[in-house]
């Protein structure tokens, strides 16, 4: 029961992929973009709804149902619109044209032979839609169908619902660990002051804890007999995507009959799709229903990602298509002419014809009907069946990725995951790596390291000993000056104990994390909305302030008094919580202590708190600046600690402006409150810094290692301050110290301009100096930039110096960047490069940038899925990277060309001798084998070996891959699928079908070639030249693949046995064709001609490419056959794949090493 | 619950599924090269020796009569000549035999720039009308020679009947007539699944057009074995057909006469006609071509292995020299 929840629920977390997705491009792209009205006039155009709670009476609602579907189809719509999809490919259009005409006489094959591959190419497309829309559907099912206990009708009890029944206006009542079904409007919960909490992970991908608050007055609404007596009207706005934002009114009839009105907030709603924590129960008045919820309405569709390969194999089919044309233009000319000139040829009494192709009176229309014919008799040269097998192969490569154990994490139980097969060779070919770093590189698990209280830094050792010590002296230091109230919070300044205390007070108060429920145990547990705040909190107890309970108003805090080692609870009255965003980079609280005195707690980053620290309170800044940069360099992320005492006066005045900018309604809400908060947090005094050490996961700096060897260049894209990326950068050997670092910044002066000409000259002008700088070619080269240089950097006229400099860099770091830059980033490099990039990050901030890049890896780390359902890729850890590229990447792109050129060649082979017969009967457009035989050459005969070589094909053992990572730079050259090789299997494939006809015709013209005297006719010289070209295309693969395990054995040899058991089959049917002579056994079979056929001309057909071969191996080899040699040289026993016992020879090793240049340490 | 989660996560180790299963991976090493280019050569130019000789072994004698056929009086006009109806068509022809022919020597008639296989021709035909007494009129494609004037079906229709081959031979030597069997010559299967044996032709060769040979309307088409032979169209322009069969050896350079009936027009298309007496070995009718094929093509592998061995000596590459990679050659270009 309980496992069939669990999966369930992960089917919901899949559904909703696309919608997250979606709502996190839309935040950072259209940010921008929101409800455009400054006028929050409710009622008015965007402002419409309104929504009557437990009104008996209420109007009829044309809102729709809560019914919700993400299926892509209905049945009326599925076949269209996915034929539609499946014609827009030009050969499936071509496929279409060809399965027409083979209805009319002009067709060549029998009409069967042409419509079922189409049927099956296209049925299999469609059934892997209808399947994947199917699970969609009953998915949908499962969701919609869900129960919610609902208010129904007066006097009756809440009663179980489908969440599809729901409608506006329902009252409803959510459980503890239950997901929202509607968009609602939070009316009271099982705490009394109405607070609950909510975990938004399927919609924003953070895991914290978010708290939500009813209005005050209808928190008491927490039974049903009070439910039922409950009736509001709420006005708000009209669905919109914003997940953070909603305006409304409730209009609560009084006692007294009157109305009075109470302004809404994001924290009174409750959105579908996240779910209730903590709280065993809610009450909720549903607001937005189905189609109109806010997370349906963020959702778009994710970006079609294609390789290069098969964006380049478009091309190619493109070229196909031009020879098509003109062999079949060459046939209808080649025919037209003869048809003129055919009147000697009685027997075939053309001017008696009814056949429209042959009609000597009337040249052009032959000429046409020919044409036609030709387009279709020819379409073999089309690698109809490539499709098919490229998708079968490609499914299953990812399979092979997903199930490698070395890409399996024991630690967490994930694997790395292919979630879409697309992109597999496309691993093989990156050029450039884009980074996050806080969750990707490093572990994302904060662990406190230092801190600076007063100008001391603590944390050479063991922190928390050295802190309570010098806590513990001070405060007795204090108690022997006499000095009384020290702990107590006073007015007072002049002590150092207040200010260490307020700095442990920072810490256990200004937050917004809550207690988890732990049993037990003496130590709490926390969770909060970033990593950070868990971290302080945890050190906050350490050090003796026990944050333990949180309320509405209230947050209570055990607080150790070392001098008179006794715990005094106290307990703080949350005035107001000013909270973190990325803009504002700080975050406070005011609170109230038991003895009334007013304080403002405030954390963030160290330049923003340093603009408002007042007169008074910069005693320290030297000393913590200094540390903070010490910290810095340790690759410590660090935070600034200050606060505020406010008179109760100063602070009333405060509270009614602030209090008015809460009640607006409206989008300058915000504005206002950020005015009033500028207001408060002011004047701060400055306690300490702490800094947090966020470790670097396992492997990753060899992980690095390996793949800079592999010519990647990568990008650090991180928030992080300078030093702290920089440090991040050598201790990951991004950087190494005989790199030549450039650093692009803005100086103080041109940013204290504003002028945005001077600061973009100065960008400018240091990209033309570091050019202009001779570095010795050996030297690699790095850049650092800033988040503001960077702006300056990508503007539209520095631009192209900037990514010429920065692609010319091993590693480039680019530091404070906004989540917005990384996509921009992201974009510009593919754009301007043209290289191919992957993008890599854990964070619903990497979203952008995994979307925008060619390939998007998302790390399933502690930040939740958001990555991770944008991405193409999912790993469990950086280190996979490596492994995963150099790999599986190095393998997918080998497997995938060689089986698409192999594709094309063997097709061309096919196709140019049904045009060389041609040749031999007038350009009559007669098919020289029979229609199933062309039919079986593709699904039968040769179809198998190309998958298994798309499957089991290995250039390079897996180790070999990731000893030599330069063996990678095959992939990003694209050498084995350039158009040099692409025009070389054509040439290949022209030569093999040239050899094979001009041998068969010759071998087998007029004298007999049986002993019985009997002649080749038609039917015979097709069944001989057919079993040739069979053989033929089936040794060539075997000449292809490098690696053959006992599956290809089987395969191969297996499709060429498999010919002459459909050659028997196929004769011993009764009545599928008019040639019905058992060819095999009574004609070809016996004699040997047809053997000894087979054989010189399967060899004589393959004698120049395996010329080539043995030449081009001998004396120009590749670096995947060198090092398979090498391999071979050094006897390890490649066959099992397995950990070579015997390494390369140390010399060997040492030449590579001095010959790699990013090799030396 | 959790644990058994994350375990069954993991994914199988099986060789397939972590792609180590044992494989083959051949590597060209010099010896592999040469060695297996030397095998080939000495397989198939023993090969082509014996095909070679087999094909000496044929004794074949073959004559162009559509010239000499001509009286010289018309061979200005040979169409007309041959398209008179009263003309006595009979020439003879001499042929000597080179040496000694063992029987069965098979008499075949060979015509040129004859495109038997044109789609027009080839389609011509209804496969169900020459199986099934019942399907007379199943004459789909075969107009324009479907339906005679006064609409009565054809049997056997089409164009490929109705240009049947119709020159005739008689052999004798030293006076004494050699009997040619004109039984056995077509494919059993055709005979027995492809031609009934309760079809008989009908309105055959009656329209004004005449294009070839009448078929004798007593018989049944499965045994009408000229008919059969000639509807299995040939592939190429130029092609022989099985005549018959003489069962009697001939002896070395003993003098045949052929009396030939010259009926078939091929002078309208310029294509020739020969007759041909021919003995078969086990590859089949004289083929020069497949053994000097195979000699060939064993040659150039000879050659081929020469070469190799030339180049190896003169410019060898230690197998596996990591010098050759491209990131350690790149330095010095």
């Amino acid at each position: 029961m309980a496992a069939e929840a669990s999966s369930s629920s992960t089917v919901q977390t899949r559904e909703n992929e696309k919608k997250e997705k979606m709502s996190w491009s839309k935040l950072y792209t259209f940010s921008c973009i929101r409800p455009q009205s400054n006028k929050s006039d409710l009622g008015q155009p965007g402002f419409s709804r309104v929504v009557f709670c437990n009104n008996p009476n209420r109007p009829a609602y044309t809102y729709p149902s809560n019914y919700v579907a993400t299926t892509k189809y209905n049945l009326a719509t599925f076949l269209p619109k996915c034929l539609f999809e499946q014609f827009r490919r030009v050969a499936n259009m071509y496929f279409l044209l060809a399965a027409v005409l083979s209805l009319t006489s002009l067709t060549p094959f029998s009409p069967l032979s042409l419509i079922a591959p189409l049927l099956f190419v296209v049925g299999v497309s469609l059934m892997k839609e209808g399947v994947e829309d199917w699970r969609r559907r009953t998915t949908d099912r499962e969701v919609n169908s869900r129960t919610v206990k609902v208010h129904t009708a007066n006097g009756a009890p809440f009663t179980d619902r489908p969440w599809k029944a729901l409608q506006v206006g329902d009252i409803i009542k959510v459980g503890k660990n239950e997901y929202f079904p509607a968009d609602l409007l939070l009316l009271s919960s099982s705490y009394e002051d109405g607070l609950c909490y909510v975990e938004t992970m399927n919609l924003d991908g953070e895991t914290n804890l978010k708290i939500k608050r009813s209005l005050e007055c209808t928190t008491g609404l927490d039974d049903e007999q009070k439910i039922e007596k409950f009736t509001a009207t709420i006005r708000c706005e009209d669905p919109n995507p914003s997940l953070y934002t909603f305006v409304g009114n409730l209009d609560l009839g009084e006692e007294d009959g009157m109305i009075s009105s109470y302004p809404l907030s994001a924290s009174q709603i409750l959105l579908r799709d996240s779910k209730l924590q903590n709280t065993d129960y809610v009450y909720g008045v549903v607001v937005f229903t189905g189609p109109d919820t806010k997370v349906i309405r963020n959702s778009m569709a994710s970006p079609c990602k294609r390789s290069r390969v098969e964006r380049r194999m478009d091309h190619v089919i493109y070229v196909l298509f031009v020879m098509l044309i003109t062999i079949s233009m060459i046939t209808s000319i080649g025919s037209s002419r003869y048809t003129e000139t055919t009147e000697g040829r009685w027997y075939l009494r053309l001017l008696d014809g009814r056949d429209g192709s042959f009609d000597p009176t009337t040249p052009l229309k032959s000429t046409v009907l020919l044409f036609l014919r030709a387009l279709i008799l020819y379409g073999y040269l089309i690698p109809v069946s490539l499709y098919v097998s490229i998708e079968v192969v490609k499914f299953i490569q990812a399979l092979l990725i997903n199930n490698d154990l070395e890409l399996f994490d024991e630690l967490t139980g994930k694997s790395v995951e292919a979630r879409t097969s697309n992109l597999n060779e496309e691993l093989g070919q990156v050029q450039m790596i884009l980074s996050d770093k806080t969750g990707t590189l490093t572990c994302n698990r904060m662990e406190f390291k230092k801190c600076s209280i007063e100008g001391n830094s603590y944390g050479a050792g063991d922190i928390y000993e050295e802190v309570r010590g010098a806590y513990d002296q001070r405060v007795s230091c204090e108690e022997e000056s006499g000095v009384e109230v020290a702990f107590e919070i006073s007015s007072r300044t002049d002590t150092s104990v207040v200010d260490m205390t307020m700095f442990f007070r920072v810490m256990a108060l200004c937050h917004t994390g809550i207690v988890v429920e732990t049993e037990g145990s003496h130590t709490l547990q926390y969770e909060a909305e970033s990593p950070e705040e868990v971290t302080f909190l945890a050190a906050a107890q350490e050090f003796g302030f026990q944050f333990w309970k949180r309320t509405q108003s209230s947050m209570f805090v055990r607080e150790t008094d070392p001098h008179r080692s006794m715990v005094v609870q106290r307990q703080y009255e949350l005035l107001n919580l000013l909270e973190f965003s990325s803009s504002r980079k700080r975050m406070s609280v005011i609170v109230r202590d038991d003895a009334g005195h007013i304080l403002l707690l405030c954390k963030g980053a160290d330049d923003i708190i340093f603009d408002r620290l007042g007169g008074g309170g910069r005693t320290h800044q030297h000393a913590t600046t200094r540390h903070l940069s010490n910290y810095a360099e340790e690759g410590l992320r660090t935070m600034v600690f200050a606060y505020r005492r406010i008179e109760k006066a100063q602070y009333e005045e405060w509270a009614s402006m602030s209090a008015i900018a809460k009640a607006t309604i409206g989008p300058e809400r915000e504005e206002l409150l950020e005015k009033a908060s500028e207001i408060i947090e002011n004047d701060l005094v400055l306690v300490g810094a702490v800094a947090v050490e966020d470790r670097l996961q396992d492997g990753v700096p060899e992980c690095i290692g390996k793949l800079a060897q592999a010519g990647l260049h990568i990008w650090l894209l991180t928030g992080d301050k300078k030093e702290t990326a920089v440090n991040i950068g050598y201790s990951c050997s991004l950087l190494s110290h005989d790199m030549r670092l450039f650093h692009l910044s803005l100086s103080q002066d041109a940013e204290s301009t504003k002028d945005l000409k001077a600061m973009k000259d100065e960008i400018a002008d240091q990209i033309e100096a570091f050019h202009q700088e001779k570095v010795d070619g050996q030297v690699s080269k790095a850049l650092v930039v800033d988040g503001k240089a960077l702006e300056m950097a990508l503007s539209n006229d520095v631009k192209d110096h900037f990514l010429r400099l920065a692609v010319d860099c091993a590693s480039v770091i680019c530091c404070r960047v906004s989540p917005k830059q990384k996509a921009m980033v992201t974009r510009l490099v593919k754009k301007y490069t043209g290289k191919i990039t992957l993008a890599i990050g854990d964070g619903a901030n990497d979203v952008g940038m995994i979307q925008a890049a060619d390939i998007g890896v998302g790390i399933s780390g502690v930040e939740g899925m958001q990555a991770v359902m944008a991405s193409d890729f999912s790993m469990p850890q950086f280190r996979f990277l490596d492994r995963l590229l150099l790999v599986h990447g190095h393998w997918c792109y080998n497997r995938i060309s060689k089986m698409i050129l192999y594709s094309i060649y063997k097709n061309i082979v096919f196709g140019l001798t049904l045009f060389y017969f041609e040749v031999y009967s007038k350009f009559a457009g007669d098919v020289l084998y029979d229609g199933w035989y062309i039919v079986m050459f593709n699904l039968l005969l040769t179809s198998l070996p190309v998958i298994s070589l798309g499957v089991l094909e290995q250039d390079v053992s897996s180790n070999n891959c990731l000893e030599f990572p330069a063996l990678y730079k095959q992939g990003q050259k694209g050498i084995f699928f350039s158009w040099k090789q692409i025009i070389g299997w054509m040439g290949n494939a022209i030569l093999t079908s040239l050899t094979i006809f001009i041998l068969n015709i010759v071998m087998l013209s007029s004298s007999a070639f049986r002993h019985g005297g009997e002649v080749v006719d038609m039917y015979y010289l097709g069944v001989i030249m057919y079993t040739v070209v069979v053989w033929s295309v089936n040794c060539q693969i075997a000449l292809i693949i490098t690696h053959f395990t006992w599956i290809q054995h089987i395969i191969i040899w297996g499709s060429c046995l498999c010919l002459y058991l459909f050659l028997y089959v196929y004769a011993a049917l009764p009545g599928i064709h008019t040639v019905r002579e058992k060819l095999l056994v009574e004609v070809v079979g016996p004699a040997p001609m047809y053997w000894m056929t087979t054989l010189l001309v399967v060899f004589a057909s393959l004698l120049p490419y395996v010329i080539y071969t043995v030449i081009q191996r001998s004396f120009y080899p590749t670096d995947d056959q060198l090092i398979v040699e090498m391999r071979h040289a050094s006897n390890v026993d490649f066959n099992t794949g397995e950990l070579h016992e015997e390494p390369v020879p140390e010399v060997l090793e040492l030449e590579l090493l001095e010959s790699i240049p990013e090799h030396h340490p | 619950m959790d644990q058994k989660n994350k375990t069954s996560k993991k994914p199988k180790n099986s060789k397939f599924s972590q792609q180590e299963l044992p494989a083959w991976k051949p590597i060209l090493t010099p010896g592999w090269v040469i060695t297996s280019f030397i095998t080939i050569g000495v397989l198939f130019i023993p090969t082509g020796l014996l095909a070679l000789s087999a094909s000496d072994n044929v004794v074949e004698i073959v004559d162009r009569y559509d010239e000499g056929c001509i009286p010289d009086s018309y061979s200005q006009k040979a169409e007309s000549y041959i398209q008179n109806p009263n003309q006595n068509k009979t020439c003879v022809r001499t042929l000597r035999v080179p040496k000694k022919m063992v029987a069965p020597i098979f008499v075949y008639y060979q015509l040129e720039k004859f495109y038997q296989n044109h789609r027009r021709f080839v389609k011509s035909k209804s496969d169900k009308q020459l199986r099934d007494a019942d399907a007379q009129d199943d004459t789909h494609n075969c107009f324009p020679e479907d339906y005679t004037a006064d609409n009565k079906p054809i049997v056997p229709c089409g164009l490929i009947a109705w240009s049947l081959f119709n020159d005739t031979y008689k052999l004798s030597a030293r006076g004494k007539a050699i009997n040619i069997d004109k039984k056995g010559i077509a494919w059993k299967s055709d005979m027995e699944a492809k031609f009934g044996s309760n079809v008989y032709p009908k309105n055959f060769q009656k329209g004004t057009l005449i294009g070839g040979g009448k078929l004798d309307e007593r018989i049944p088409l499965s045994e009408q074995e000229d008919l059969i032979v000639w509807m299995r169209t040939a592939a190429l322009p130029t092609f022989r057909k099985l005549y018959g069969k003489i069962n009697t050896d001939l002896e070395s350079h003993e003098t045949i006469t052929a009396e030939v009936e010259n009926n078939y027009n091929t002078y309208k298309f310029g294509g020739r006609k020969k007759l041909v007496l021919s003995t078969t070995t086990w590859i089949g009718g004289k083929n020069d071509f497949l053994g000097i094929a195979y000699i060939s093509v064993g040659g150039l592998c000879l050659f081929i292995a020469i070469n190799f061995i030339l180049l190896y000596v003169f410019r060898p590459r230690r197998l596996g020299d990591p010098s050759y990679l491209s990131w350690n050659r790149q330095p010095i270009v």
